[in-house]
């Protein structure tokens, strides 16, 4: 395979002439500002390195946020939970906070690359790399997160519903921008919540297929009043199914309405058939398994089990 | 290209050195200080057998530029044994389990098996599992490395 070898003429080092390690905000704009597009922020670098010695990211500079303050650590601001930009998968898995209060994404944390990679990469770096299988990606937009964008200019606080524009590309640019906030409501008693990975190994691989949602119910009528269903990769970009979500809405807690609603997501999404990772056909079979079985998964945590 | 001075303390000793700012821990470990114990395999985070301990967590050394690890600590297979060259227990236990094969992934393996080890006394099978994933053993030879590990922490209690 032509790929293979394209491994073997990667360059040892890294293409760069300055690496800089700014010690606050203002100082790493003024960086960004001064090499004009020339220079990207580099976090935990799991993502930024390989695709430096792959030549399929060329720049001058390297801006290292790593040293910025007040940037890392997951905190409760009334019914919100807030997480610093620098935060790590491995802080994200282990939070006992976030494990009560929004298990799917210490799910989905845990189940990135390695326990090696977990330590260095961040939580923002895996949403800014765009890719549609991001193991954080999934459970973050089941959770109706948004993120803060901060650049000279200010900041700008964006739903991740909008991040997202096309494989690999977001409404962030890496050149002038930093993603300095993920942001989003802790689960409530009448919400239930469900992640799902399908991949080839347990570790050290990235998913056919991340499931990933939130449900919210009425306990009296055994109604849904909303639910959240997000898929990576079934698209280009993670993937809400925002009109299986509009057709939950209010929808009696039965079989039939789980049925229903794996055959919609099954068709708002549009995976691609790939010789390692699937057929089309397979991946459609496992995004309607996966649906009924998380959407059963989190109506149970909800209090309302589908018999 | 200008040269930068880094400084911090490998394997217990403070160093300091001139490197360029694009030089990769790995390298600077295997190619300027002749410490090849750490392998280098995929070079980009997919198989471990470069992992090293940086303030006692395992991370990949060939993902990780050199001048991250300014002013912290790195731990490499060679800092394992003391001083007068008796080897860590853990190395111990995978020689007399027989738990190395090539020999190529073994670095990683023990390095991720000290982490867990300097942190959890008596692990169960799971944690061992857990802690060697992000190690490919080619030689598919993980149940030796599991046993050496388990009998690596029952060795210490």
């Amino acid at each position: 395979m032509s790929y293979a070898f394209k491994d073997y003429q990667w360059s040892k080092d890294i293409a760069i002439k300055e690496y800089l390690l700014p010690r606050s905000l203002a100082e790493a704009f003024e960086i960004l500002a001064k090499y004009n597009g020339k220079a990207q922020v580099i976090a935990g670098g799991t993502d930024v390195i390989p695709r430096l010695r792959h030549r399929d990211l060329e720049v001058e500079a390297l801006v290292d946020i790593t040293h910025l303050p007040d940037m890392s650590g997951i905190r409760e601001e009334a019914d919100k939970i807030v997480i610093g930009g620098l935060t790590t998968h491995r802080q994200i898995a282990a939070s006992p906070l976030i494990r009560e209060k929004a298990g799917i994404l210490a799910d989905g944390a845990g189940c990135l690359g390695s326990p090696q990679i977990r330590n260095i990469a961040t939580v923002a770096g895996n949403l800014v790399s765009g890719h549609p299988a991001a193991d954080t990606s999934t459970p973050l937009l089941a959770l109706n997160a948004s993120v803060t964008i901060t650049s000279q200019e200010g900041e700008r606080v964006i739903p991740l519903t909008e991040f997202f524009l096309d494989k690999g590309k977001t409404a962030l640019d890496c050149r002038r921008e930093i993603l300095t906030q993920i942001r989003f409501a802790a689960l409530k008693k009448n919400q239930g919540s469900s992640h799902l990975r399908l991949s080839k190994r347990r570790s050290l691989t990235v998913a056919v297929l991340i499931f990933a949602a939130v449900v919210e119910v009425d306990h009296t009528q055994n109604m849904i009043k909303a639910a959240q269903i997000a898929l990576g990769p079934v698209a280009p970009i993670p993937l809400r199914a925002t009109k299986t979500e509009a057709a939950l809405r209010g929808a009696p807690i039965n079989n039939e309405t789980i049925e229903r609603a794996a055959e919609s997501v099954c068709r708002e999404s549009n995976p691609i058939a790939d010789p390692v990772w699937g057929s089309a056909e397979y991946k459609e079979e496992i995004i309607k398994v996966f649906t009924k079985r998380g959407l059963k998964k989190a109506l149970k945590q909800a209090g309302t089990p589908v018999e | 290209m200008n040269h930068v001075e880094l400084s911090f303390k490998l394997n217990g000793q403070d160093i300091s050195i001139q490197i360029l700012p694009n030089t990769l821990l790995v390298d600077l470990l295997r190619d300027r200080l002749g410490l090849t114990g750490t392998k280098t395999g995929c070079r980009q985070g997919e198989c471990g057998v470069c992992t090293v301990l940086l303030d006692g967590d395992p991370v990949n050394s060939c993902l990780l530029p050199a001048v991250k690890v300014a002013g912290r600590s790195v731990t490499t297979i060679e800092g394992l044994a003391t001083e007068d060259g008796r080897l860590d227990i853990i190395q111990e236990r995978f020689i007399s389990e027989g738990a190395v094969q090539c020999g190529f992934c073994t670095p990683g393996m023990i390095m991720n098996a000290k982490a867990l080890l300097d942190r959890e006394a008596s692990p169960s099978e799971t944690d061992i599992k857990k802690a060697i994933s992000g190690v490919l053993c080619r030689c598919t030879g993980y149940r030796k490395i599991v046993q050496a590990v388990k009998s690596a922490s029952e060795a210490k209690e």
